[in-house]
Order: structure tokens, then C-alpha cells, then sequence
């Protein structure tokens, strides 16, 4: 019981202090902190469009998170989340292109198998270094996300490129019918589904299965996993794939269902914010979920921020550091709340 | 701003719905949504960078500060926005929430597919784009779009590189090959050898439009290599420049003066001047003008201007920078007209044939003059 | 030689003068991060640190006229930058690479927000030694432009090796970074020795900010870093957390990224983003190589592998 209204009211605690913080450097920059702080939920939630904005920018986020929270319960610090997200959509659209004309329902499902493919192997690989030859995965994935950015950087202005798309390099579009729509009447794309579902169905995988038990343990103590028998190479394979393959998915959707090409803009930092998303959600992918759209809405806000505030864009920016400090720091108060019980030393 | 306002926008808008209808009527080459003559502008400005980069996006910024002092518009803006959907969603931020009429999206990228789709859903409001091509026959009728012939100043810039560069080598420092890059290489290149025909052009591809350690690599290994004047197409000219003038070589300016920056080898730059553009839509909006759809223009319109030539610019390069100038004034300059090869010997206009300055094709160049010393692949 | 025909030893002095240049940076970022590996904690967010000290030191640099006043600020802002990363971190459960990548970002967007008013004006640069001012070539000449901030870094770099090999501070910090029980044994406040080599390292990086700000390319602007900061903390590990090799690892990055402009600027063009790709392919394949899943390696602090 002491557990869930942990897990609720730490978070909620740390958020209302971060803003409590914020409005502090607010008030050093001269702006009404509580007019700032009504602006950014007026922006993120105060109206339906506000919250399409959101939920649009909460899509990807959603995608790119799980890519870091899912090698974070094996053990793994993965930040690849923007090289798999890059890969996979560069793979998504080049298959696209080679498909289009195709029917659309073939196009778009080989457009999701190869970009979750190519994403998956990305990572797999950071989970293949790390297993076999122990290298750093942070820096192994970090270095990844480089040579991503430079392979697209260098298709799209190289072979892939469309001499029609001028001064934005791009490659060839993968064709009207091909791209994924609006939900109904909303101007929210279908990445958002995709989004809620790969996240509820890899809760369900963790919290439910076999696997996901076995993650936990060899997250928990990668010895006593090794111990009891458990295929941990095999797993921290696995794991990175699912996480990789989410996005790369993600890189898929900005392809077919925002750009309708391959171009520099797959770079757009989605798989950096994915990161923060993660640990806010304390690498829960149930939880990834309202986190994401906490996001998304700082993010939404920020238009509104620079417009009636003047204030510079970078504004959300340290929101967002502030934020992501103040959760982290949180995590030293899990288990103490419950006085009740004598305490467990950890190490 | 207060709700009132809006509302009183509103209004205005629906007034100029029937108004655009008379337009369209009239027929023409005009957005179907020019309106009566409103009271207020609400103008929103939407960068892809920082507003105060010192460079394309800061010249966008000018432009709408220099707008803004009207009274009667009101000018927003939204600067580092990505070219992905969240364009879009500041569009329609700046249309639902602040009650923008104009939209000045300023980044080729947000031309297609987010402007052209936001602008079918948004028909009352107008989308001008800067640098993109508006096509009659495929595009919806309230975008435009307007660009101006920087390549004008840019060639003087190369007839003044010309005349000064001792070693015949002049280096131009570029983020990415793309037609508006290219053509202002080719017409530089073109300025300088339209002195001595002997003279090459060096260029680097940094890949970015914002990587100063790359820049300054590149404008160090230039002066390592004889080049004497160099040049850049970057987001921010700042560091080539500040690096010319500690290696003790010239340099041309570009996107805003930065003459300052290097007091002994400045020699001149091209610049925009946006602020003429945009006072222009405003005049035009709130005297129920038709907006054209295509706005263009170079030295003429005023859209473009040269910087102040430098303390080391001879008497006889300026004679001869000012000589052209005045043919740019007067239309009777055509920078590219055949024959003309490019540095793969392949001609790319046959003997006879030219392009004038308007002329669309242009637009999409993707080729490097004979004479410089690069390719356009990745 | 004829001056104006460099040709290829052109491109040989760019690497040279690259290598120094771009290096300078790479070496203290990676420095800052030994010493607080050393200790036995990660801090990834020293390129937070990094922007942070070039946007800081730029700014006093301009407001007091004074270029090592910017220096010193820049330091001081890496300074405190660690010392939150390290109280955060003695948190129980607090994971410092997290903590490293929230740094990152606030310090970033501290640093863009502050910076706005800098982007513009122009600070006083921080002063070269003309050490070729006996050669005739001007590209020889700007090539041994030195900074003094380098010859501080050349000099660190063994200065640091001896000290954590000699010095009674550097065993301190080898023994805590290598297992916390045997440094707790020994009565050693093993938290506040990584908060001090945190703040350590956090104003090696400030100063590495300035350097890019106040020396090369020398000017503010949020697309200053293109990730150096981010890139030193990959080098500690292919320096194998041996200060001299950081060094050289460190002159190794610059001339890389020299390279490519150098080779563009003689004619060689083409392929450029798979130049500037090859020293991250080159870390990835040279951590792949030498690593291994038997034996850690030589030089990591044990407190950084068992985990």
C-alpha cells in the first residue's frame, strides 16, 4: 500500500517543487512567475487544441523513451534512443520509396517491420558491445546516435536525394497514399496510437511475463541472475532489440505520417527528450504514458512563453533541466516515507 | 492582448472574405484573401534558429522588429522551431491563440508539406513563405512566397574579392550544396572572374548551418592554402570573419553587416533587408491591397543591399563594383548567360541562351561554375 | 616553399594546428572527467558544464574587459555545475549518469537562456604565444599561434598523472574510485572526496568552455558545441583513464576534426560527413577491439566496472 501512494506522491511532490523553483528563476528574469506558470498549462492543457498539441509532441516521445527504459531494467544506460529513431526511419522510408505503388496497407506494415528492424539492430548492437566485449553502453549508443545523423546526413544530400526538394535535401516522398492519417477529425497523427499501445503491451510484457521478470532480476543483480541460470547475454540482446525497435518505430512515424520523406529533420531531437522521459517515468513504460504528455506540454507551451512573455525559447529548456534534477533526486526518498518499518540497508 | 482584440480581428477577417471574393473575381495573379482594409495586423514571424544568431535568422528578426514599431500591426514570433510537425502546431498557435492574419514562416523546410497542408485547413489567414516556389497550378491560393536576388550583392562582393585578391584564390565557406548556396557561389565566383578570368574559388562544405569550430577550421586550412578573400554562407558569418581578420586576409560580409567584426580586411557584404519586405505586406494588408503571390527582388526593390565597402578597397574596384551596381539598378545586368560551362566542363547554358535574374529556373541550380573548385555531392 | 602553393604539407599544418586547436578543449573536458572517474563516479553532463563555461565566460569576459576573469568565471560556473551533480549523487539510489544527463540539460538551457544579451558583442579574446614568430610562413606562424590555456592543459596532463600516482590526494582518489568498502575501511569520507573530484573536474570543463568562447573559434552562440563535451567523456575511456593519453587522445580528436576542412580546402571534396563521422566510428571501433568481457580494463576504476 506504502508503495503506490510512494510511487504517486514523491513524483507529485518533486513536480510541484521544481515549478516551486522555477518560478524562482522566473522571478530573477523580471516576469510574473504565476502568469508563466498559467501560460504553460494554458498552452499544454487549457483548451482541445492545446491538448492536440500536446498529444502530437507526446507521440514520439512515448517511442523513444521506452528505447532508454527498457535496457534500464536490465542495468543498461542507453541514450541511443535518436540514432535508432534516425535508422529506422532512414530504413522505413527508403523501403517506402522502393514500395510505392504498391497497396498502402503493404507499403505502410513493410515501412513498420523495417524501421522497427533497423532500429532494433541498432541497439541490439549497443546490448551485443556491452554482453561480449563489455563496452560502455552510454558511450557505445552516444557514438551510434553520431554515426546515424552522418549516414542519413550523407544519403539524403548523396543518393537518395530528390533534385525537386531544392534547398530542403530530401530524398524522394513515399507517396500520399502511403502516409499514416489523422485520428478522426482531430489533427493528431496515428503515431499517437501506435505510442499508447507499444507502451501498454511492453507493461503487460513486464509486469506479466516471463521475460519481463527475468529483466527485472538480472537489472536487480546481474550476478545472482547469472546464477540462477539465466541466459543474460541472450536477454540484454532482447531487451535492446524491443527498445531499439520502439525507436526506430518512432522514426518510421515521423517519416510516414508527419514528413512523407527522409530528410535532416528525423534529427529533431526526439530521441534526447525520449531520455528525460524515461527516467521521469522511472523507466515504466505504463508510466511513460503521463510523463509524455507532461512533456509535450512544457514543450506545446513554449510558443506561447516566447509570444506573450518574451521570454527566449530556452525558458522550457530549463524547466525541463530542473524538472529532470529534482525527480532524480527524489529517488533518495523511496522507502523512507514508510517509517513504519525497520529500514533496509542498501548498498 | 486582450479578447476584445481578437474578436475585432475576427470580424475584420470575415469582412475580407467577401472582399476576396471581388478579388478572385478580378482575377489576377492574387490571394484570394486579401481583405478590407483592416484597422490592426497581427503579424507572426517563425524562425528555425535562435532570433540574435547574427545571421539569417537575426536578419528575419530585424525585419520584424522594424515592422512591429507600426502601430497598427502587431508582430510575434517563435524562434528554434523545428521543421517537423511542430511548425505546424505553432502555426495554428499563432492563428487560434494569438489571432495572426499573416504568417511569415522563414525556413525553406516549413514550406512543404507543413505550410501548404496548414494553409488548405486555414484559408482565411495567409501563409508567405520565404524562399519557396508557389505554384499556381498545385498550390493552395492563400501562400505566397518571397525571396530576394542576395546573389546581386554577392556577385559586387565577388567583382571587389576580384580586383583585391593577390593570389587569385578566394574561398567560399558553406554548410550544405543546395540551389540558393550554389547559385551564390556561382555568382561570386562569376563577379571575380568577370575581373580576372584566371581566379578560382575554394569551397568547403561544413555540413551544418552552425558548426564555428568547423567554420574556423575551414577559413584557417584557406588561409593555410593562398586564399586572400573569403566568404561564407552559414547561419552566422561571425567566426569566418573574426578568422580572416586574425589570419590577416579579407573577407566579405554576409546575411547582415559585419563589417565591425574585422576592421582592417572587411571589404564589403551582402545583406537583407527584410524590414522593406515586411513594412511592404503591412502597407499592402491594411490598404486591402491584392498580395501578390510570388514577391521577388534584388538590388531594385531594395530587398538586398551591399555593406559599406571597407577602408582597402581600391578606388578602381569600387568604380568598377559600382558601374555594375547601377546596371542591377536598371535591369540590365544578367549574371548568367551562355556560354557558360560549369567545373565539370559540362555547359550549362548554351551559347545564347540567359537566365535573367527573375527567372525561376534558376532557383533550382545545382551546379558549380568553372572556376570553382568543390562538387555539389555529399 | 612557395607560400601560396601549401598544397598537402598544408594539410599536414591544418592537422597540426587543428590538432591543437580543437584539441585544447577535448583536453581539459577530459581531464576534468579523469579525475572524477578516478574517483569513481560518472559525469556525463559535462558538456552541460562545457556550454555553460563558454557562455559564462564569455559574458564576464565582455562585461569586465578581462579575458582570464572569464577564465576564472567559466571554472567557477563548471565548479558549481559539479558540485550539484555531486550532491545529488551521493543520494542513495541516485544513478549519476542520470544525473550527469539532467546536468547536461540544465546547464544547457541555463546557458542559452543567460546567453541571449552575448551573442552579439564582441569580448576580448584570450592572448597566444607567437612561438613561430621565427618562421618566415604566415601558415607556420598562425600554426604555433599557441594559447596559453593549451600549455596550462600540456602541463596538467602529466601533472595529473604524477599526482595520482605520488601524490597522497591522488591515492586518495585511486583508492575511493577503486573499491568504496576498502576506502571506507581506511576511514575514508569516500562521498566527500567524489564531490570534490566532481567540482574538480566540473571547472576543467568550465575552462574548456571558455577556451571554445574566448579563444577558438571565439565567439558565443548556442551551435558552439557541437557535442565536445559529450565526445571528452567517450575519449577517457579510449584514453584508457591515463591523463597522458588523454592528452594525446585529445590532439588525435582535434586533428581529426581538421581533417576534413583541411582536405576540402585543397581540392579533395566529396564525402565530407563520413570524415566528420570517423573518429566516432574509430572510438566505437577501438572500445570494440580493446575491451573485454574477461578483464576490465587497464587503468578503470574498479568502483566503475563492477556495476
Amino acid at each position: 500500500m506504502w508503495s503506490y501512494i510512494e510511487s504517486i506522491a514523491i513524483p507529485v511532490a518533486a513536480l510541484l517543487l521544481s515549478l516551486v523553483i522555477f518560478s524562482v528563476f522566473i522571478l530573477f528574469s523580471g516576469a510574473n512567475a504565476i502568469d508563466v506558470l498559467e501560460a504553460i498549462f494554458r498552452g499544454a492543457f487549457g483548451s482541445w487544441f492545446s491538448w492536440q498539441n500536446t498529444l502530437v509532441r507526446a507521440a514520439p516521445l512515448m517511442l523513444t523513451a521506452i528505447c532508454t527504459a527498457l535496457p534500464a531494467r536490465i542495468g543498461l544506460i542507453v541514450i541511443g534512443g535518436e540514432g535508432a529513431m534516425v535508422a529506422g526511419g532512414l530504413a522505413a522510408a527508403m523501403i517506402g520509396i522502393a514500395l510505392n505503388g504498391l497497396p498502402p496497407l503493404l507499403v505502410i506494415s513493410s515501412m513498420v517491420l523495417t524501421g522497427s528492424l533497423i532500429g532494433g539492430l541498432w541497439i541490439a548492437a549497443v546490448g551485443a558491445f556491452k554482453h561480449y566485449r563489455n563496452v560502455n553502453e552510454t558511450i557505445s549508443s552516444l557514438l551510434l546516435n553520431y554515426i546515424a545523423i552522418a549516414v542519413l546526413n550523407f544519403l539524403v544530400l548523396g543518393i537518395l536525394r530528390d533534385p525537386a526538394s531544392l534547398n530542403k535535401p530530401s530524398s524522394y516522398p513515399i507517396g500520399d497514399a502511403n502516409m499514416i492519417g489523422n485520428i478522426g477529425d482531430t489533427s493528431i497523427h496515428g503515431g499517437l496510437i501506435f505510442g499508447v499501445v507499444t507502451c501498454l503491451i511492453l507493461w503487460f510484457v513486464m509486469r506479466r511475463t516471463t521475460f519481463g521478470f527475468a529483466v527485472d532480476m538480472i537489472g536487480g543483480n546481474r550476478r545472482a541472475a547469472q546464477l540462477s541460470g539465466l541466459a543474460v547475454g541472450k536477454l540484454v540482446i532482447v531487451t535492446c532489440f524491443i527498445a531499439g525497435a520502439a525507436a526506430g518505430l518512432a522514426g518510421m512515424i515521423e517519416i510516414a505520417a508527419v514528413q512523407g520523406r527522409a530528410n535532416t529533420s528525423l534529427n529533431a531531437g526526439y530521441g534526447y527528450a525520449g531520455i528525460l522521459v524515461a527516467f521521469l517515468a522511472r523507466h515504466n513504460p505504463l508510466a511513460i504514458i503521463p510523463v509524455a504528455l507532461l512533456l509535450g506540454g512544457i514543450r506545446a507551451s513554449s510558443g506561447l512563453l516566447q509570444r506573450n512573455f518574451d521570454l527566449p525559447d530556452a525558458t522550457t529548456l530549463v524547466l525541463q533541466g530542473i524538472i529532470f534534477i529534482v525527480i532524480l533526486a527524489s529517488e533518495a526518498f523511496y522507502g523512507k516515507l514508510n517509517w513504519f518499518k525497520p529500514k533496509v540497508v542498501t548498498a | 492582448m486582450s479578447k476584445d482584440k481578437i474578436n475585432l480581428s475576427r470580424r475584420n477577417l470575415l469582412k475580407g472574405i467577401t472582399a476576396a471574393g471581388a478579388a478572385s473575381v478580378m482575377g489576377g495573379f492574387g490571394m484570394s484573401t486579401a481583405w478590407a482594409a483592416p484597422k490592426s495586423v497581427n503579424m507572426g514571424f517563425i524562425y528555425v534558429g535562435p532570433r540574435d544568431d547574427y545571421g539569417y535568422n537575426q536578419s528575419h528578426f530585424e525585419g520584424k522588429s522594424a515592422v512591429a514599431k507600426l502601430d497598427w500591426v502587431k508582430a510575434f514570433d517563435e524562434e528554434n522551431v523545428p521543421e517537423t510537425i511542430e511548425v505546424v502546431k505553432t502555426m495554428e498557435s499563432m492563428i487560434n491563440l494569438n489571432g495572426a492574419q499573416v504568417l511569415f514562416p522563414t525556413s525553406f523546410g516549413y514550406f512543404d508539406p507543413f505550410i501548404l497542408k496548414t494553409a488548405a485547413k486555414y484559408p482565411q489567414v495567409m501563409f508567405l513563405h520565404c524562399g519557396g516556389l508557389w505554384d499556381a497550378s498545385k498550390h493552395p491560393k492563400n501562400v505566397g512566397s518571397y525571396f530576394g536576388y542576395i546573389d546581386e550583392p554577392v556577385y559586387l562582393s565577388g567583382v571587389i574579392a576580384g580586383h583585391m585578391s593577390k593570389t587569385g584564390k578566394l574561398g567560399y565557406i558553406a554548410a550544405i550544396p543546395i540551389p540558393q548556396v550554389l547559385r551564390n557561389i556561382n555568382s561570386f565566383t562569376l563577379g571575380a572572374r568577370s575581373v580576372n578570368p584566371k581566379i578560382t574559388t575554394h569551397v568547403v562544405f561544413t555540413g551544418g548551418w552552425s558548426n564555428p569550430v568547423k567554420e574556423a577550421e575551414a577559413a584557417n586550412s584557406m588561409a593555410d592554402q593562398g586564399i586572400d578573400v573569403l566568404t561564407c554562407h552559414v547561419d552566422s558569418p561571425k567566426v569566418v570573419v573574426q578568422t580572416a581578420e586574425k589570419r590577416g586576409i579579407m573577407c566579405c560580409g554576409y546575411h547582415t553587416d559585419q563589417s565591425v567584426l574585422a576592421p582592417k580586411g572587411f571589404l564589403t557584404g551582402a545583406e537583407w533587408n527584410w524590414s522593406k519586405v515586411y513594412s511592404d505586406y503591412a502597407e499592402m494588408i491594411k490598404t486591402g491591397k491584392t498580395i501578390p503571390n510570388l514577391v521577388r527582388g534584388g538590388l531594385k526593390e531594395g530587398i538586398v543591399k551591399s555593406s559599406p565597402y571597407g577602408k582597402v578597397v581600391t578606388a578602381k574596384a569600387k568604380v568598377h563594383a559600382d558601374k555594375i551596381r547601377k546596371q542591377f539598378m536598371d535591369g540590365s545586368m544578367v549574371v548568367y548567360k551562355g556560354p557558360l560551362k560549369d567545373n565539370t566542363g559540362k555547359i550549362v547554358i548554351p551559347a545564347g541562351k540567359q537566365h535573367t535574374q527573375t527567372d525561376i529556373a534558376l532557383e533550382s541550380m545545382n551546379w558549380l561554375v568553372e572556376g570553382v573548385i568543390g562538387t555539389t555531392k555529399s | 616553399m612557395n607560400e601560396t602553393e601549401m598544397g598537402y604539407m598544408g594539410v599536414v599544418i591544418a592537422v597540426l594546428g587543428g590538432a591543437i586547436r580543437v584539441g585544447t578543449p577535448f583536453l581539459f573536458v577530459s581531464l576534468g572527467e579523469c579525475l572524477t572517474e578516478k574517483s569513481g563516479r560518472i559525469n556525463l553532463g559535462l558538456e552541460g558544464n562545457l556550454i555553460m563555461g563558454a557562455m559564462s565566460g564569455y559574458g564576464v569576459a565582455y562585461l569586465s574587459g578581462s579575458a582570464w576573469l572569464g577564465v576564472l568565471v567559466a571554472g567557477i560556473a563548471g565548479m558549481l555545475l559539479g558540485l550539484i551533480h555531486g550532491l545529488l549523487c551521493q543520494q542513495p539510489r541516485v544513478n549519476d549518469i542520470a544525473v550527469g544527463i539532467a546536468m547536461m540539460l540544465f546547464g544547457t538551457g541555463l546557458a542559452f537562456y543567460l546567453g541571449k544579451a552575448f551573442i552579439q558583442p564582441v569580448a576580448p579574446r584570450l592572448p597566444a604565444l607567437a612561438l613561430g614568430s621565427w618562421s618566415d610562413s604566415s601558415v607556420l606562424r598562425a600554426a604555433l599561434d599557441i594559447n596559453v590555456l593549451f600549455i596550462v592543459g600540456l602541463i596538467l596532463a602529466p601533472a595529473m598523472a604524477w599526482f595520482f600516482r605520488n601524490a597522497k590526494w591522488g591515492l586518495i582518489v585511486r583508492t575511493v574510485g577503486e573499491s568504496r568498502d576498502a576506502a571506507l575501511a581506511m576511514g575514508l569520507n569516500v562521498n566527500r572526496v567524489r564531490l570534490y573530484a566532481t567540482m574538480a573536474g566540473g571547472f576543467l570543463a568550465g575552462v574548456g568552455g571558455s577556451f571554445l568562447s574566448l579563444y577558438y573559434p571565439g565567439s558565443w552562440n548556442e551551435g558552439l558545441s557541437s557535442g565536445q563535451g559529450l565526445m571528452a567523456v567517450a575519449l577517457v575511456i579510449f584514453a584508457r583513464w591515463n591523463p597522458i593519453y588523454c592528452l594525446y587522445a585529445s590532439l588525435v580528436f582535434g586533428g581529426a576534426a581538421a581533417l576534413g576542412p583541411a582536405l576540402q580546402s585543397v581540392g579533395i571534396t566529396g564525402g565530407y560527413y563520413l570524415f566528420n563521422a570517423a573518429p566516432y566510428v574509430l572510438t566505437l571501433a577501438v572500445m570494440i577491439l580493446t575491451s573485454s568481457s574477461k578483464q576490465r580494463f587497464a587503468g578503470m576504476p574498479g568502483e566503475l566496472s563492477n556495476r
